[in-house]
């Protein structure tokens, strides 16, 4: 029933490690550009809070397929960003971390912005009362701590991202959903094998991420 | 009180859930009563294209609707449905449809799941390029080139596997997201059938800004799908499209259809029985 | 808790303000431009590429409102079907029973664990190949069923979550009146909790209707966004202008929808005496009871 597995036609382990990279490059990404918006979000500036809540608003309320086609057809097709690609393989795979990384962002912001909310008001005054600025206050007392509230949240978010790098499939990334939906139509006999072999591949991707993130977020919880 | 009337709208509405789901499902299909459905494309121009008044046009759809009168079907008789590339055999299978008339290339590979009629067109592989390039004239040239097609297209395979596997492909979802890479000069030529190239070339839109390569790197020979086994329907079809070649009307369409583009079709290939 | 963030800006604290508001202004603006600029010089902006969406009222009537009837509906049946099926397996994962309580608390951690789109693609061929489901409802019935299966489990969890974060004296009392388990369960414990997971559950429809949309790119699924297509065969391959117009569908009603939510919660949270607390509508809030519910 798995013999599809040996006959090395289809480069399983390939697909689920661009998979794995994209997860992995999106991930970094959306926590930097998710924090930067959260900063934004609650920074003096009201210009800048402004953006930072019509960005969330407008990105998180798109699907992530339109924000994924939006970035090839405009970006690369009309724009004619590759971001350093060269072939089109190349250009796919980073677009499609760049569209995700824009989409994940802001997930990334509402969750630590629900950290923010979770470190008493007593810290932020006891950090003014110090004298320190708006950028110290942030960088040096209450970010740390919202980041150690909100492991949970984030790793949610991370298992969500793990999952979604199969629509850059939609894009023409080629990635585990690319190859499913390949072979499906080639070994239509072997459906449900080659569906088991995908979920696994998935499981085995996401199932530790939750539980390490789990752990780690027993151990990082601010003891109040 | 106010909570519990929430929930309680909560309640009716998965009960509603359930009856409208009970209620959905059920189709029919195929070609029932006087009526028949034909499959054909909704998306390109030339060919078979969806219009935004909800009729349809092409090349594709008036073969189908001469076909169908032949058959005895009036022009309202009939209905049309999206075959998608990757559906035509399985719409054919289910007897969704009685025929398909969708660019259908007959091939080996197909031919053991359904029947071909006709065929009633020779087209080509070819390119697509912007009216004011001329660096491409044979089919080496492409292997520096940045080229566009369809996801799974055979177009696409043939360019990875024979033509020209050094080139640059890339594969989008649709014609349209790969004309815009053209047009704006993300890509240097779009890749696909000539009579699928010269729709899109012939649209009012585009006046001036395509032209046909003419490299013809490859034969395909569009023929009307049926129902593996049908000997009687495919004759009826053969038979109408024979009668469509000699009574003048096979000319009639490809000069509305291609004229345009100055597209050089074939003349019309012999009906194989 | 911004305000608490940093002092009232002093006369020397407003003028870096202004300053800063100048230059992100100015850096916004910049990028703005060149997108504009670059769009223009590219004639994505000319006029007959976006005219048909004003001017041309069956753009709308043809390919728009049909895609997000489709759209909607698969969203619809999605969270109906979902609704209850998600309520019973969540039920399911608190029983007493561990034969009852371990197989539903695998199928549930499997179906969320699995990207929705592997089962939309997996319900697809399913349906071609071991039923006779025309081909004109298979895409709707294959998103559906992906849909369904990865919501519902989520849905469990919000269930459970909600359940959970009601008051112990709640079951006590109603044991202690001498009901059964169904009964404390039906009347006692699942009223409370469809309420403090309204929110939630609403959230959870926006979440839905953006899933709808891996159903065009890859199923053949004719909803909204699968639209443009058959928009940019007809005007002239007008894809930004098209991609733009589905966007701004979308959002506007997911935006509705997440402010619905927002303001639900608000309504709810004033409303309430009990001790329990409501479940955020928005993704990733902070306390562990929210982990049930999914972002993205």
């Amino acid at each position: 029933m798995f013999d599809f597995l040996d006959s090395g036609q289809y480069d399983l382990l390939g697909a689920f490690w661009v998979t794995a990279q994209l997860a992995l490059y999106s991930a970094i990404g959306s926590l930097i550009w998710g924090t930067a918006l959260v900063s934004m979000r609650v920074s003096p500036v009201p210009l800048m809070r402004a953006f930072g809540t019509a960005y969330v608003n407008i990105v998180r309320n798109t699907p992530l397929t339109v924000v994924l086609v939006a970035c090839l057809l405009g970006l690369n097709q009309t724009l004619l960003i590759t971001l350093g690609g060269e072939r089109s393989e190349g250009i796919g795979f980073r677009l499609a971390v760049l569209g995700l990384v824009a989409y994940t962002g802001t997930f990334v912001c509402e969750a630590l912005r629900s950290g923010i909310n979770t470190v008493p008001a007593g810290q932020a005054e006891a950090a003014r009362a110090l004298g320190l600025s708006f950028t110290q206050v942030l960088t040096l007392v209450v970010l740390p701590q919202a980041f150690r509230a909100a492991v949970t949240p984030l790793a949610n978010v991370l298992i969500a991202l793990t999952k979604n790098t199969t629509v850059a499939a939609a894009i023409g990334a080629a990635d585990a959903a690319f190859l499913m939906k390949e072979m499906i139509e080639n070994e239509a006999d072997a459906l449900f094998a080659v569906f088991a072999v995908f979920a696994f591949g998935f499981i085995v991707l996401t199932l530790p991420t939750g539980l390490i993130l789990g752990w780690a977020a027993k151990r990082l919880a601010v003891k109040r | 009180m106010k909570l519990r009337s929430t929930s309680a709208a909560a309640a009716a509405a998965v009960v509603l859930a359930l009856t409208a789901t009970a209620c959905g499902g059920g189709s029919d299909s195929g070609s029932n009563g006087d009526k028949i459905t034909v499959g054909i494309k909704f998306d390109q121009p030339g060919l078979g294209l969806k219009t935004p008044d909800g009729t349809y046009a092409g090349f594709d759809v008036d073969v189908a609707r001469y076909v169908a009168k032949e058959l005895g079907y009036a022009e309202d008789k009939i209905n049309f449905k999206q075959a998608p590339s990757a559906e035509r055999e399985n719409l054919i299978k289910n007897g969704d449809v009685k025929f398909v008339v969708a660019s259908y290339s007959i091939n080996e590979k197909r031919k053991k799941e359904v029947d071909f009629a006709g065929p009633y067109f020779l087209a080509h592989q070819d390119l697509l390029v912007r009216a004011d390039d001329s660096s491409i004239t044979k089919v080496e040239d492409l292997n520096t080139k940045k080229l566009c097609s369809v996801t799974g297209s055979t177009s696409a395979q043939n360019v990875k596997d024979k033509l020209a596997p050094k080139a640059d492909l890339q594969q989008l979802g649709g014609y349209s997201e790969c004309l815009t890479g053209l047009e704006n000069k993300a890509v240097d030529a779009l890749t696909t059938d000539d009579s699928i190239l010269a729709g899109y070339a012939s649209q009012k839109e585009h006046a001036g800004k395509f032209k046909l390569a003419g490299l013809r790197m490859s034969d395909e020979k569009y023929g009307i799908g049926v129902k593996k086994g049908d000997d009687e329907l495919r004759g009826k079809i053969n038979k109408a499209l024979e009668k469509m070649v000699s009574d003048g009307t096979w000319e009639k369409l490809v000069k509305q259809h291609f004229g345009p583009s100055g597209y050089k079709y074939e003349a019309a290939p012999k009906v194989e029985n | 808790m911004s305000s608490v963030l940093y002092d009232t800006p002093g006369p020397r604290a407003k003028r870096r303000n202004v300053l800063y508001t100048i230059v992100f202004l100015a850096a916004l603006g910049l990028v703005g431009w060149w997108v504009l600029a670059a769009l223009a010089d590219k004639n994505q902006l000319a006029a007959d590429k976006w005219s048909p969406f004003v001017t041309d009222s069956e753009v709308w009537t043809t390919y728009l409102l049909p895609g997000l009837t489709e759209t909607l509906k698969a969203a619809g049946l999605s969270i109906l079907i979902a609704l209850p099926l998600g309520a019973a397996l969540g039920i399911g994962r608190l029983s007493d029973h561990r034969w009852v309580r371990v197989p539903v608390g695998a199928l549930v951690e499997f179906f969320r664990a699995i990207p929705v789109l592997l089962l939309m693609m997996f319900a697809n061929q399913a349906y071609r190949e071991f039923t006779t489901v025309s081909s004109d409802f298979r895409p709707l019935y294959a998103v559906v069923t992906g849909l369904v299966l990865y919501n519902a489990s989520v849905i469990a969890e919000v269930v459970r979550a909600g359940v959970l974060s009601l008051p112990r004296g709640q079951g006590d009392a109603a044991v202690a009146l001498g009901m059964r388990k169904g009964q404390t369960m039906l009347y006692v414990l699942l009223p409370q909790a469809v309420t403090v997971m309204l929110p939630a559950l609403v959230s959870q429809l926006v979440v839905i209707v953006k899933d709808t949309a891996l159903g065009g790119a890859l199923l053949g699924f004719a909803e909204l966004l699968s639209q443009n297509r058959q928009i940019t065969a007809n005007y002239g391959a007008n894809t930004i202008a098209t991609l733009t117009v589905i966007a701004l569908i979308y959002i506007v009603i997911n935006f509705a929808l997440t402010s619905f939510a927002g303001r639900l919660e608000q309504r709810l949270r004033q409303g309430r005496k009990s001790a329990a607390v409501t479940l955020p509508a928005q993704a990733g809030a902070p306390d562990e009871k929210s982990k049930a519910v999914s972002d993205a």
